[in-house]
C-alpha cells in the first residue's frame, strides 16, 4: 500500500498531464469552448426551475435550489461511475504496451470529473449569492472534508467499475441501470425525511445518503451538518475506498492478458 | 538479491489461455460456458537469468518462443504465475513509441504527455524538453499539432521522447527501425551512449547484428527454456545453425508435396495420352520437347539427388556433401557411354558442368538399366535456385538422351557472402 502510494506519487505528472488533457480535449472545436463548462449546469438549473416552479409544484420552499445542490455532486459522482466504466478498456493500447501504475487511469478519469464539479460548484455560488438565499460562512467550511469524502467515494466505484469491465463488457451497460436506480435509492430529488420508515434502511446503508445530506444542510439550510453525518460519511467512504483499492489491485494484475 | 545485479529472473513460469471461441459480453459467456474451452499454453518455462549492473543482454528466438512476454513480464505489463522477478532501479521500456500521443495537440504538449507517462516529473521533462525537440530534428514543426506530421516524423518525436528517459534499467523491444538510415545511425549511437554512461540494457531483437554491436551476452530462448547463453556472436552462429536446418525440414517438406502432386499429375496426363492414343491411333510422333533430345537408345528414367545420408532432398546447404543418381533403361546397346551433368542457375548461368569422358574415365558399354551417381564432396554454391540437367551420350559426342532442367533444387546459406559459389578462405589480421 505504501508503496503504491510511492509509486503513484512518483508519476503525479502523468494524473496532471492526463486531467489537463481531458479538460482540455473535452470542448476541443466548439465555439464557446471552456465556456461550456459553466453553462451546461446554468441551463440545466434553468430547465429544472421552470419544471419544478411551473409543472410540478412542490411542497419545498425554493426547490429549484433544494434539488440543484445536490445535483451537481450526484452528476459527478455517477458519471464516475458509468463514464469510468470504460476508462481502462478505452486506453487498452497503453495498458498492454506501457507499465504505469493502473490506478492512474481511473483516478486521472475521476480527477477531470472533480476539477468539473468544482467548476460547476461556482454556478452554485453564484446563484446563491444571487437569490439572496441565506449562507453559513462556518458551514461552508465543512465544504472541502466533504468534497473529499465524495471524491474517495466516486474513486472507489470508478476503480471497481473499470476493472471489472476489462473482464465482462456488459458491465458498462449494466452500470446505466444501477446509476439510475442508484439516484433514487440517494436523497437526491427528496429528502430523506420524506422516506417511509420501511426502506429507510437501505438509505442509510447507502454512503452517498449521509454526502448528500450534508451539501444541503450546508448550501441549502446553511447550517452546519450534524457530526454524525460527517461520521457516517467518512467511515463509509473509508471502507469502499478500500475495497476499492484492494479489488482492483488483484484484478489489474491480468489487464494485459484480457485486453 | 546480489549487489551486484540488476535484473534477478528466478524460476518464472507463465502460461496463457488461449480460448477457442472467447466471449466478451455477458451473453455470450452464459451461453456458451460450456463452449468456452481453452488450450494452458505455456510460454515461459520456468527460466532463471540475472544481468548485472551495466550489462547489455539480447534476447533472441524464434517468434513465439517468449522472448516479448519476458520483456512484458519484465516490465510489469504482466505477471508471472509463479517464480520472482527483482529489479533494481528505475526501469523503462522503449516497447511501445508515441504513448499517449493526442494528434490534435501540438508537437510540445505532446512530449509532455508522453514523457510524463514515463513517469518523468514536471522539473526533469522541462529539463530535457530542449535537448528532446533537438535530438528529433523537429525545431520547426514543434509547435504545430502532431497530426500534421509525417508518420517518420512522428515516429523521430516519439523515439526522441523514449530515449531521454534516464532510467538504469532500458528495456527495448525490437523498435530500432526509426526513420531515415541517418536517424538509425543516430538512434544507435544514442543508446552506445546510454551504455557507456552505465545503464543496464535488455534488448528483444530479429536484428542480431545489432545485438552483437552493444550487447556482452546472448540469452537464446526456446520454447519457454534458455536453450544457450553466452558470447552473442558464438550463440547467435548456433541460432542460425537451428534456424536453418528447420528451414530446411520445411522447404524439403513443401517439396516433397509438391513433387507427390506433380507425379500424380503427369501420371493422369500420360494415361489420358494413352487413351487417346489408343483410340485415334498413332498420328504423329508428339513433337518432341525442346527440354530432351537423343535418339533414345537408352533413357534416362529418373534423376535424384541425396544427402549423405542417403536420403532424397531438394534443398541443401553450402558445402553439404551431395550425390546425384541418375537411373537408365536400355532399349539398344550403346557403346562408349558417357554420362554428365551441368548445374545451371535460374536466370542461365552455368555453376558447373562435367561428364565421364572430361574427368577421363573409361568409357562403358550399357548394355542393361541401371544407374550412375556422381558425388560432390562439397557443394559450394551461393544461396538460391539451381536447375540440374543430366546427360547420356555415346562417344564422339552423339547425344542418346539429353534431358534439360530435369530438377530444380534450393541451396540456403546463412552466411552473407556473395557471387556463384563459396571459395574456402582464411583471413589474416594485422597483430
Amino acid at each position: 500500500m505504501i508503496s503504491l502510494i510511492k509509486e503513484l506519487y512518483s508519476y503525479r505528472e502523468m494524473i496532471v498531464s492526463l486531467v489537463r488533457r481531458d479538460l482540455k480535449g473535452r470542448y476541443k472545436g466548439s465555439i464557446l469552448g471552456f465556456l461550456w463548462t459553466f453553462l451546461n449546469p446554468l441551463l440545466q438549473l434553468v430547465v429544472y426551475t421552470m419544471v419544478f416552479s411551473l409543472i410540478m409544484r412542490s411542497g419545498i420552499e425554493e426547490y429549484y435550489l433544494f434539488l440543484f445542490v445536490v445535483l451537481v455532486p450526484w452528476i459527478f459522482f455517477s458519471t464516475s461511475l458509468t463514464g469510468g466504466a470504460s476508462c481502462i478498456w478505452s486506453q487498452k493500447e497503453l495498458v498492454k504496451k506501457i507499465y504505469f501504475p493502473r490506478e492512474i487511469l481511473p483516478i486521472s478519469f475521476v480527477t477531470s470529473q472533480f476539477v468539473n464539479m468544482l467548476l460547476s460548484f461556482l454556478v452554485i455560488f453564484l446563484v446563491l449569492i444571487v437569490s439572496a438565499h441565506p449562507i453559513n460562512l462556518m458551514a461552508l467550511c465543512c465544504l472541502p472534508l466533504i468534497w473529499f469524502v465524495e471524491y474517495l467515494l466516486a474513486l472507489s466505484v470508478a476503480m471497481l467499475s473499470s476493472a471489472i469491465t476489462v473482464y465482462l463488457r456488459d458491465f458498462e451497460y449494466i452500470l446505466a441501470i444501477v446509476a439510475m436506480a442508484w439516484q433514487f435509492l440517494t436523497p437526491v430529488m427528496y429528502s430523506v425525511e420524506q422516506v417511509p420508515e420501511e426502506i429507510l434502511m437501505i438509505f442509510q446503508m447507502n454512503p452517498l445518503t449521509p454526502v448528500m445530506v450534508a451539501y444541503r444542510d450546508i448550501l441549502y439550510y446553511a447550517q452546519v451538518p450534524k457530526l454524525e453525518t460527517l461520521l457516517h460519511a467518512f467511515l463509509l467512504g473509508i471502507l469502499l475506498f478500500m475495497i476499492g483499492v484492494v479489488s482492483f489491485g488483484r484484478l489489474k494484475r491480468h489487464f494485459a492478458e484480457e485486453l | 538479491m546480489k549487489a551486484e545485479n540488476a535484473i534477478e529472473v528466478k524460476q518464472v513460469k507463465k502460461s496463457f489461455k488461449i480460448y477457442y471461441d472467447k466471449g466478451y459480453t455477458l451473453k455470450e459467456k452464459l451461453l456458451f460456458c460450456n463452449r468456452r474451452k481453452y488450450e494452458e499454453r505455456i510460454v515461459l518455462n520456468e527460466i532463471s537469468f540475472e544481468v548485472k549492473k551495466g550489462e547489455a543482454i539480447g534476447l533472441i528466438g524464434e517468434n513465439g518462443c517468449g522472448k516479448s512476454t519476458t520483456l512484458k513480464l519484465l516490465t510489469k505489463i504482466m505477471y508471472p504465475d509463479s517464480g520472482s522477478i527483482v529489479m533494481k532501479g528505475r526501469v523503462s521500456s522503449l516497447i511501445e513509441l508515441g504513448a499517449g500521443f493526442h494528434p490534435d495537440m501540438s508537437g510540445r504538449e505532446n512530449i509532455y504527455i508522453n514523457a510524463s507517462i514515463f513517469g518523468l516529473t514536471k522539473k526533469e521533462i522541462y529539463q530535457r524538453m530542449e535537448s528532446i525537440i533537438t535530438f528529433s530534428e523537429l525545431e520547426e514543426f514543434i509547435d504545430n499539432p502532431v497530426r500534421t506530421y509525417s508518420s517518420g516524423m512522428y515516429m523521430r518525436l516519439a523515439f526522441s521522447v523514449a530515449i531521454h528517459v534516464d532510467a538504469d534499467i532500458l528495456l527495448i523491444d525490437e523498435i530500432l527501425a526509426v526513420g531515415d538510415a541517418a536517424f538509425q545511425a543516430k538512434c544507435f549511437q544514442k543508446l552506445k551512449e546510454i551504455k557507456q554512461a552505465g545503464t543496464t540494457i535488455v534488448i528483444v531483437s530479429h536484428s542480431l547484428g545489432q545485438i552483437e554491436q552493444i550487447c556482452e551476452r546472448s540469452i537464446w530462448i526456446q520454447e519457454g527454456i534458455i536453450k544457450e547463453e553466452g558470447i552473442p556472436r558464438i550463440v547467435h552462429m548456433n541460432y542460425l545453425d537451428y534456424m536453418e536446418q528447420k528451414r530446411q525440414k520445411t522447404a524439403n517438406h513443401e517439396l516433397e508435396l509438391e513433387l507427390k502432386l506433380m507425379m500424380q499429375k503427369e501420371k493422369k496426363e500420360k494415361k489420358e495420352k494413352e487413351e487417346k492414343e489408343s483410340t485415334e491411333e498413332k498420328i504423329i510422333e508428339e513433337p518432341a520437347e525442346k527440354k530432351r533430345w537423343g535418339n533414345k537408345k537408352a533413357k534416362i528414367c529418373n534423376v535424384c539427388m541425396l544427402n549423405k545420408e542417403g536420403k532424397e532432398q531438394l534443398f541443401f546447404s553450402t558445402g553439404e556433401e551431395i550425390e546425384i543418381k541418375i537411373d537408365f533403361s536400355v532399349k539398344e546397346k550403346v557403346e562408349h557411354a558417357v554420362f554428365g551433368i551441368g548445374i545451371f542457375r535460374l536466370d542461365g548461368l552455368q555453376c558447373y558442368g562435367t561428364n565421364t569422358r572430361i574427368d577421363r574415365l573409361e568409357p562403358f558399354d550399357l548394355i542393361k538399366d541401371g544407374s550412375v551417381s556422381i558425388k560432390i564432396k562439397e557443394l559450394n554454391l551461393m544461396k538460391g535456385h539451381y536447375l540440374l540437367d543430366a546427360a547420356i551420350e555415346s562417344d564422339y559426342g552423339i547425344p542418346v538422351d539429353y534431358y534439360r532442367e530435369v530438377l530444380q533444387f534450393e541451396i540456403g546459406s546463412m552466411i552473407e557472402d556473395v557471387g556463384v559459389a563459396r571459395l574456402s578462405h582464411c583471413w589474416k589480421l594485422p597483430k
